[in-house]
């Protein structure tokens, strides 16, 4: 009797390891995604943005959300108060004082960075972020389950939330106009529309080029970065400054992709599902091992 | 040794606290009422800066961690084969299977959409944290059920009594209960196995949750290592959590408490703690992190608190013989470990998190903790319906002979 539900533990044991196993080739089913040489970018070159706001205007018309008219965003005084986007508006501009004219204050628009290792499609759930190969990130409404995951790992903190909704709330952010326009070859609403081109649209290869030319032709006009180069290993969209990025508002980050350590970690217990496999068949055999004891003791009683 | 046996207890279901466990479970569900109709944002303060708040910092952080009793005592019981701890090992799957229960129910009321989620089962993110810990959690829960299935075969084999006219299934019924408590007793090591891999599994994953937070994360937790911290640390809180809940259990019922298994579990909970403490001074010494401790601010203060109240102090305790002799002493001193855990929970989920651009710091509504209030409440209160109906608390056999027999009828 004993030697048989020994056996019947051994064969059960194997079973599930390789069950297990059986079940390695798809944990690699993790959204993958093309970094194309060729994908696009917009470059902002925040000493030009004279703060008309059009592009706010131009992104909620595109995505049908409510928008007062066009007049109404001449009004200035929205500047009085940091805005940042949310489920109403995908990007807002601020205003930031410049040290040396009063005249020409810095205006700064905000919205997703489409970054090239973006945490939020990394730490998706249900991985309903997609990275599409003309670099814009997007994100899928059949799949989102709203857990907010996403906004805990955005380094920027764009994802907006319906918090206000019952049923289906959806996660709001710039989605590089994708399915209307720059799938299609076209321009995104913002960078269109803008009237000063402080927002050029382009291969992102090129933007960096032409913002190095910048920066070298007018040194007095730029300080010597690219925002969004480097910064959590690169992003679509790139900021050039008259002055400190970090006084702008802008996350102070690393060159290290975000989601870097936290993937690391996870295939490091998870390599082929051999720490969990390993583990069971370790603790498998304690339990063995400490079974016997017990039923030798128990016959050396007798 | 007395012969211990888990037997129903015999006692009247509603008392004065039970009555007011009942209102604070009501006023939660309320709360929960309004968030079903009018979204999170009519009942939380969350907001796109703080998109996580008590929900997910208590009610899930800290409850899967609280609900490690289940798969130490598992591990110390059923694998370790240290058969002096049977009696304490169906209180403690009791308190995993309720705590692992409301978990699973605090996921879904913080979800957006929660009708979906079953997404994650046929939606897969290799490289999410969160799927991984959701997937894990499911699946354990699954395992706790099966776990606790032969309690319910021994509860009703031999007493099934449907009523009149269902009466002619009472024989296929226990028929069908005693093959499956067969196939149960068979094949029930997998499933201890299963639950112990799957614990440390997401036990540690959780704590990789917060890493892809990256830079909004304070550097006094924010480390590579939080994982290794979250195992280690649920693994020091099982043991005071089981202590704690078998004290309050045979207070609150009238019992003798189990001084001996209590003071053995309690010799295991120091080098445990210990273990903890020391990679946590040795991951702040690496990083150099005290530095941050010489500010004063909310970070800090919580900080010393955690580690103060919920790590040194419970192990001085725990290190003392007359603390040992105690049962009293003994559940103040678990009390504190379950303290410290909570506190290192809601740190690294809530007080650590700084988004780049919030106004305001986050600060649960009142309508957030009703509802974990409430949840708390019809814990207890559940686990109080089963050991009054199923054979969970272990007593003596000396003392009621009959067990056997008076069990029928339940607690009426
Ligand atoms: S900025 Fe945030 S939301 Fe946009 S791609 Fe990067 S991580 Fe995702
Ligand atoms: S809220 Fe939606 S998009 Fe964001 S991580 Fe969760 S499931 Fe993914
Ligand atoms: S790219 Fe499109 S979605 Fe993004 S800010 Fe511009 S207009 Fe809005």
């Amino acid at each position: 009797m004993a030697n048989q539900t020994r056996r019947n533990f051994i064969k059960t044991s194997a079973l599930i390891t390789s069950a297990t196993i059986g079940l390695t080739n798809k944990s690699k089913a993790a959204p993958k995604y093309i970094l194309s040489e060729d994908r696009m970018g917009v470059l902002v070159d925040t000493t030009v943005c004279i703060g008309c706001r059009k592009c706010e205007w131009a992104c909620k018309v595109e995505h049908n959300l409510p928008t007062s008219a066009i007049e109404t965003y001449d009004d200035r005084s929205v500047f009085n108060e940091k805005r940042r986007p949310n489920d109403k508006a995908l990007t807002v501009v601020n205003e930031y004082p410049n040290d040396y004219s009063d005249k020409f204050p810095i205006n700064v628009k905000v919205q997703c960075m489409h970054c090239d290792k973006p945490a939020c499609l990394s730490a998706c759930i249900v991985g309903a972020f997609s990275k599409h190969e003309n670099g814009a990130v997007t994100w899928d409404t059949s799949k989102c389950i709203g857990c907010r995951y996403c906004m805990v790992a955005c380094p920027f903190q764009i994802p907006a939330f319906e918090f206000e909704k019952a049923l289906k709330p959806d996660i709001k952010k710039c989605d590089f106009c994708y399915e209307q326009r720059t799938s299609k070859g076209k321009l995104p609403a913002c960078v269109e529309i803008c009237p000063v081109e402080a927002i050029t649209f382009g291969r992102r290869e090129d933007l960096i080029k032409t913002a190095r030319q910048k920066i070298k032709i007018y040194p007095n006009r730029y300080i010597n970065r690219i925002f969004g180069e480097y910064e959590v290993g690169g992003t679509s969209w790139l900021y050039l400054a008259s002055k400190e990025f970090e006084k702008l508002d802008f996350p102070k980050l690393g060159k290290d992709p975000a989601p870097g350590v936290s993937e690391a970690i996870q295939h490091g217990i998870f390599a082929y599902f051999v720490p969990p496999v390993a583990l069971y068949a370790l603790l498998g055999g304690i339990m063995w091992i400490n079974k016997n004891k017990k039923s030798k003791e128990k016959e050396q009683e007798k | 040794m007395e012969n211990l046996k888990p037997t129903i207890l015999q006692k009247k279901f509603f008392t004065p606290a039970v009555i007011g466990l009942t209102v604070l479970a009501i006023n939660g569900i309320i709360f929960l009422m309004i968030r079903f109709l009018w979204g999170i944002g009519a009942v939380t303060n969350l907001n796109n800066q703080y998109p996580w708040g008590i929900w997910i910092g208590i009610d899930v952080a800290a409850g899967v961690a609280l609900a490690a009793g289940g798969f130490t005592t598992a591990a110390l019981g059923h694998i370790m084969h240290k058969d002096q701890y049977h009696a304490i090992i169906r209180p403690a799957l009791l308190t995993a299977m309720l705590g692992y229960t409301f978990v699973a129910l605090s996921v879904m009321i913080d979800l957006g959409r929660y009708y979906y989620i079953w997404h994650p089962l046929i939606m897969w993110n290799g490289s999410s944290v969160l799927f991984e810990v959701g997937m894990c959690v499911m699946i354990y829960v699954t395992v706790l059920y099966i776990e606790f299935l032969p309690i319910v075969t021994e509860r009703f084999i031999g007493r099934v009594n449907l009523p009149s006219f269902l009466s002619k299934f009472n024989k296929p019924l226990d028929k069908f209960l005693r093959t499956l408590d067969r196939g149960l007793e068979k094949t029930m090591f997998i499933f201890i196995i299963a639950g112990v891999v799957l614990s440390c599994l997401h036990q540690s994953s959780l704590g990789t949750l917060m890493v892809i937070a990256g830079p909004k994360m304070h550097p006094l937790w924010q480390t590579p290592v939080l994982p290794l911290l979250f195992l280690l640390s649920a693994i020091s809180v099982g043991f005071p959590m089981v202590i704690m809940e078998s004290y309050l259990t045979s207070k609150s019922f009238g019992l003798k408490p189990e001084t001996n298994i209590l003071s053995d579990l309690s010799n295991i909970v120091a080098p445990l703690l210990g273990i903890y403490l020391a990679f946590k001074i040795g991951d702040m010494v690496i990083r150099q992190t005290f530095v941050y401790l010489t500010e004063v601010n909310t970070e800090s203060i919580m900080f010393t608190l955690e580690i103060l109240i919920g790590v040194i102090i419970p192990l001085r305790m725990f290190l003392s013989n007359e603390i040992k002799k105690s049962p009293t002493g003994m559940a103040i001193a678990s009390f504190l470990v379950v303290l410290g855990v909570l506190l290192n929970r809601i740190n690294n989920f809530l007080v650590a998190y700084n988004p780049p651009y919030s106004s305001k710091a986050y600060f649960p509504s009142f309508g957030e903790i009703s509802v974990t209030i409430g949840f708390i409440a019809l814990e207890i209160l559940l686990f109080r319906f089963f050991v009054l109906n199923f054979p969970i608390v272990s007593l003596p056999v000396y003392s009621t002979p009959q067990a056997k027999f008076t069990i029928r009828g339940g607690s009426k």
